[in-house]
């Protein structure tokens, strides 16, 4: 019987949760690597088994552990994360210019095809790719070279936070980096190009920037790439092109900031966001807690409330906190930064809490096992 | 043999006691012993300095017999009492919170 295993992040460990098909019993295991923060954790989809774990500490610096057998035992493996030929600075807060300098990996997409071969998304917005399983890490250094001079980090960092590759044509890529906006390689990130036309965005004077957009979250459906859809600081938005071009699909939504967005797995044209108050509120509108779908490919939304808690809730909830499992009917995962995680086996029309008083949630990632 | 007090993170994620003993040949530096650290227990590699530029990191301190060397030079000699375990080299993790 298949089953779902999800791999939660937290801000002082890793969580393991695993239910069978029906998604309505749950076990929890942990914490991994307690007192770590851990920003990602997610399975190879060509080796299930095969899962990297992002571990960074201020005191310590970046760990990267590996399992391959499903998170039983897991090891240490390449943690140096060298930035090769490039601008050697970006811009800071203040105008000023500053170097680009290592913190730690917020993504990781391991390829569908070879278990050995994994990029990695990093702060300072980098892209590092492993073909050795993750230990030896090379910087894809085009990225930076195109226009990074020119990024400057918004509050949460300038973190490369979310990569997207093609089932159909694994060369091509797109990646976001927070408040420097989208960019895309057709060929294994060897050449890049920023892909932000069409986002608005109060904070640049210029309409047309080029760069700059804070862009927290993009996602797709795999057998729709093209389509791609965008959490941006402000507004969502979609793209029909590949992200060549982008339009706003916020519609009805009763706030159009927030972190996550996710794509159904069998509906392309069904997306579900969580909708946050405001850049300095980053709680839900009205303390109630609401996933938002619409099965319109945006523009017309419906809150998703049953299970929610739908009075005094003010947690929030990240851009890596939200997935979307494999199975029929569809599974919606997402945790908050008060440590609950709540799934839905029935597309978001209803929701359970499966854990609460973890750490803040950083990272939800779902794997179906068959 | 050097003796090096870890601090509790880095215990667990080596797997080991409150002490570790590693072998440094010649003059005892810093670079010295986080070299052996290293090749003693790679999943320790860039814990203690930065793997990239070899600095050590801002939250870590090195403490010999009461004596603060986090801002010595990473091949000033240390104490001659770490030889032979005479002394520890501590490898303090900095306080930082409220």
């Amino acid at each position: 019987m298949s089953g779902v295993r999800l791999l939660v992040g937290t801000r002082k460990g890793a969580f393991v949760l695993t239910s069978d098909g029906k998604r309505q019993d749950w076990m929890v295991e942990g914490p991994l690597f307690g007192g770590w923060e851990v920003f990602h954790v997610k399975a190879s989809p060509a080796d299930p088994k095969r899962i990297f774990a992002s571990l960074s500490k201020g005191w310590f610096g970046q760990v990267i552990q590996r399992s391959d057998d499903g998170g039983k035992n897991w090891e240490p493996i390449g943690n140096e994360f060298a930035y090769g030929a490039g601008p050697g600075n970006h811009l800071w807060y203040d105008g000023s210019e500053r170097p680009f300098e290592f913190t730690r990996i917020w993504q990781f997409h391991p390829s569908r095809e070879d278990p050995d071969v994994v990029l990695a998304g990093a702060e300072d917005a980098a892209i590092f790719r492993s073909e050795d399983g993750g230990r030896n890490w090379d910087e894809l250094t085009s990225l930076r070279a195109s226009t990074g001079s020119g990024w400057q980090p918004g509050a949460g960092g300038l973190c490369l936070h979310t990569i997207l590759s093609n089932p159909a044509d694994p060369a091509q890529l797109r990646i976001a980096i927070s408040a420097a906006g989208v960019f895309g390689s057709e060929d294994s990130g060897k050449n890049w190009k920023p892909m932000n036309r069409g986002l608005s965005s109060e904070y640049i004077p210029d309409p047309d920037a080029e760069i700059g957009h804070c862009v927290h979250r993009i996602a797709n459906h795999p057998e729709r790439p093209e389509v791609l859809f965008m959490q941006k600081h402000w507004d969502v938005m979609r793209s029909d092109d590949g992200g060549a071009n982008w339009r706003e699909i916020s519609g009805n939504l009763p706030s159009d900031f927030g972190f996550a967005i996710g794509v159904h797995a069998h509906e392309p044209e069904t997306v579900y966001v969580v909708p946050i108050t405001s850049d300095s509120e980053h709680f839900p509108p009205e303390g109630r807690l609401r996933v938002y779908r619409s099965r319109t490919g945006g523009n017309e939304w419906e809150p998703l409330t049953s299970g929610l808690p739908q009075e005094n809730c003010y947690v929030n909830v990240l851009r890596g906190a939200m997935s979307l499992d494999d199975l029929d009917p569809c599974g919606v995962y997402f945790g908050t930064t008060a440590g609950q995680v709540y799934a839905s086996a029935d597309d978001g029309d209803s929701w359970t809490e499966i854990v609460r008083d973890l750490p803040a949630v950083l990272s939800v990632e779902v794997q179906t096992l068959s | 043999m050097i003796r090096v007090r870890l601090p509790e993170q880095l215990r667990t994620l080596a797997g080991v006691g409150k002490e570790v003993g590693v072998e440094v040949a010649g003059e005892i530096t810093l670079r010295g012993v986080i070299d052996a650290i290293e090749a003693s227990y790679p999943m320790l590699r860039g814990t203690i300095r930065d793997p990239a530029t070899g600095r050590r990191r801002p939250f870590i301190r090195f403490f010999v017999a009461e004596q603060d060397y986090s801002n010595l030079g990473p091949d000033d000699p240390l104490p001659t009492a770490l030889s032979g375990g005479r002394e520890v080299l501590m490898v303090v993790g900095a306080i930082a919170g409220g």
